[in-house]
């Protein structure tokens, strides 16, 4: 359960690849989210962050996204994704509009959905939450190198990992250690169709690692990454199933 | 003719489809970088040195004139001379003059990035000066005519056959033995003659000292030694941003360079050249080639702190599954990447974006340099200069329309007519049709979470209120 009691008014955003392809993840955030007594709401009116549009340099298309994002969002304490690199964009890149106030409160105030309730809610139970399976945790590089969740390997700098820490606190659940864990997965936004030899290569390398370390599922706090590994999974017949962190926080069994 | 961009992810994609080049090439690399990070961790003080030696890098940078100009005088008094070349083809000029005025039909030299920059070898050659070049990295890309594709391990995409074949083909070995021991047996017995022989030796360089007006050079192979000192003529060429304020600064750099590059504490040889031997002349070359232009770039110009270790490549999962030669550059991996579009903003402009921007060649670097916020950067200043494919321009302004009209975006996802008679969807989709040739496409669901949401949240509030 929370460890502060704060009690916030959230808006929840649902980047477009879950709310299309994976509505599960939007879901468990959801009900997660109000199970840990927050008033959650989801503004009917937002489509993306603006990140595929800068991230590929065209910084101007990624305008109306923005100001589209600031209008649905401003009106909360918090902003929360169960997404890494959408809440790295918003927090570090959201430029393409002019830096007013509200766009400044709502830059400050997103969160990816691990830090907040690692950070903001200093989460210290999910009582309802049991995983009795092997998983191998993806730090997608948003949450790795750009909010720094875990602590990076290149930098030699003492273990941390707030995934890990809440996920410890899910019954019957053990980790597996891949060889390479703080490895590229490939994924890239539109780096994945653009250099998509690349991609799929560092994709399957990864979901091998994974497997190889007797993972039988990969967790995530970035639904993209796993969209990509569970593709080159599949293709490439390495059997490992793919879940959100929020879903096994939320209490899915499997 | 307009220049063509580097096609990168052809490249990649023909390197990849052999597998065991990619995977020696991937794990060798790898390797490195895991003999990197143990290093890293005999040495508590390794962020602060990476801390001091990029402020060390960017004062100089900063004062950079003045330093030169330091340099200049100091290596003349020790009797060094000094020449300054404002590009690739002066340089090949001023070295060219060198060698016509001694005579010199054979030039031994060891790696040096900057005479790749200026194509030096395709200059001389055709002026009759036969270079060779005595790094058997570089020795092996020499006589297979391609650039190196690595700045330290120039020929790392090459598995031992092939330098058997090539030996073979050169040096007439027995093209089927492929040991290690008797390839390099082969280079020595190849190379030794030629080095006794030469009548003129060059070499890059590491590091130039500014207060000493002296330059060091770090090899493993000890063959910029014998270049440098055999023939009795010595030219190092050195691009203008090597250069460090005082002696106590090298200490610096000289912990991080071999640790950083190959996970080693120093290289095996660690010269320091303070001035010609007797009866012997010694010559440096200080090259600009685009460096005080760089210099003038406010996001890039903390490029030119890089040290060449080459730790950002071995890190590099780009790097490691598509091979040096893929960026079609003198400096390929992420330093590459962030340096190559400013010799050739059209040619090169593919290159930031062979990078998922995962961030961990800044991670690794010596230096800090920001390299994966610098490929962001270039990014946008490639799209701003019409350097992106139109098709990828279209789609992310049509992607971009369609974000900011919440409804026009919702009729999209549902695949209604409202959004195909707006949207070229062909386009869309034969821009995403890559995705499915390795992969398998995410599994259809019956319902979004903004129609999810719609049932279970909305319709229950609104009856708890009429209640």
């Amino acid at each position: 359960m929370s460890g502060t009691g704060v009690r916030m008014k959230i808006g929840l955003f649902v980047p477009c690849y879950i709310d299309a392809f994976y509505p599960k993840t939007g879901i468990a955030t959801l009900e997660l989210l109000e199970k840990l007594g927050q008033d959650v709401e989801y503004p009917l009116d937002q489509t993306c962050c603006g990140q595929p549009m800068a991230n590929s340099g065209c910084n101007k298309d990624a305008a109306a996204a923005e100001a589209l994002f600031v209008k649905n969002f401003a009106r909360y304490d918090a902003i929360v994704m169960p997404s890494g690199s959408c809440a790295h964009h918003v927090k570090d890149n959201f430029d393409a509009i002019p830096q007013t106030d509200e766009v400044r409160h709502v830059r400050k105030n997103t969160y990816e959905l691990v830090e907040f309730l690692h950070d903001v809610l200093k989460v210290d139970a999910f009582p309802w939450a049991e995983f009795p399976h092997k998983v191998g945790l993806h730090n997608s590089c948003g949450t790795l190198r750009a909010l720094r969740t875990a602590s990076m390997s290149e930098l030699g700098e003492p273990f941390f990992s707030k995934p890990m820490d809440l996920l410890s606190k899910v019954r019957g659940i053990s980790f597996a250690t891949p060889r390479r864990p703080d490895e590229c997965c490939g994924f890239g936004g539109t780096f994945s169709v653009t250099e998509e030899a690349v991609s799929a290569r560092m994709g399957v390398d990864k979901v091998r690692d994974h497997h190889e370390a007797g993972a039988e599922y990969i967790v995530s706090a970035d639904t993209s990454c796993m969209m990509h590994q569970q593709g080159c999974a599949e293709r490439a017949g390495v059997p490992i199933r793919f879940i959100h962190i929020a879903e096994i926080l939320n209490g899915a069994r499997a | 003719m307009k220049v063509k961009p580097v096609n990168h992810a052809r490249a990649a994609e023909a390197f990849i489809k052999d597998t065991p080049h990619l995977t020696f090439h991937d794990e060798r690399l790898w390797d490195l970088r895991q003999k990197r990070d143990q290093q890293m961790h005999e040495l508590p003080e390794w962020q602060e040195l990476r801390t001091l030696a990029s402020q060390i890098k960017e004062h100089t940078l900063a004062n950079l004139p003045e330093y030169l100009e330091q340099f200049e005088a100091n290596a003349k008094k020790n009797g060094i001379h000094v020449h300054w070349a404002a590009d690739g083809a002066e340089h090949n000029r001023i070295v060219g003059e060198i060698l016509e005025k001694h005579g010199v039909k054979s030039l031994i030299k060891s790696k040096s990035m900057v005479t790749e920059e200026c194509n030096m070898r395709e200059y001389l050659e055709p002026r009759g000066v036969v270079v060779t070049e005595t790094d058997l990295g570089e020795r092996i890309q020499q006589l297979d005519n391609q650039m190196p594709s690595h700045i330290v391990v120039p020929a790392v995409h090459k598995l031992t056959p092939d330098v058997a074949k090539l030996f073979a083909e050169h040096y007439h070995t027995d093209p089927n033995d492929d040991d290690p021991q008797s390839l390099a047996w082969s280079q020595r017995l190849a190379a030794r003659p030629v080095i006794l022989a030469a009548d003129a030796g060059m070499t890059g360089g590491n590091f130039l000292v500014a207060e000493t007006g002296t330059f060091v050079v770090c090899t493993n192979e000890g063959n910029a030694d014998l270049s440098a000192t055999v023939p009795g003529l010595h030219i190092a060429t050195l691009g203008i941003e090597r250069l460090v304020p005082r002696m106590a600064d090298l200490g610096v750099f000289v912990r991080m360079l071999s640790r950083s590059a190959l996970g080693s504490p120093i290289t095996q040889y660690t010269t320091h050249f303070r001035g010609p031997q007797d009866g012997s002349e010694m010559h440096v070359v200080l090259v600009d080639n685009g460096r005080s232009h760089r210099l003038g770039m406010e996001d890039f110009w903390t490029s030119l702190k890089c040290i060449r270790c080459g730790a950002c490549m071995n890190t590099c999962p780009v790097y490691r599954r598509s091979g040096g030669l893929s960026y079609g550059a003198v400096y390929s991996g992420p330093i590459g990447a962030i340096i190559d579009p400013t010799f050739n903003e059209r040619k090169y402009s593919t290159l930031p974006f062979a990078s998922t921007m995962n961030g961990s060649c800044s991670n690794v670097c010596p230096v800090r340099i920001n390299i994966h916020e610098q490929l962001y950067k270039w990014r946008r200043v490639l799209a701003e200069h019409h350097e992106l494919p139109f098709v990828k321009r279209e789609v992310m302004h049509m992607a971009g329309r369609l974000m900011g009209q919440p409804k026009l975006y919702r009729a999209a996802i549902s695949g209604t007519e409202t959004a195909l008679g707006v949207l070229p969807r062909f386009a869309l989709y034969n821009w995403l049709n890559p995705w499915g040739k390795n992969r398998e496409l995410p599994h259809p669901v019956k319902q979004t979470f903004h129609s999810w949401y719609k049932q279970n949240r909305l319709k229950t509030k609104k009856k708890g209120e009429d209640a």
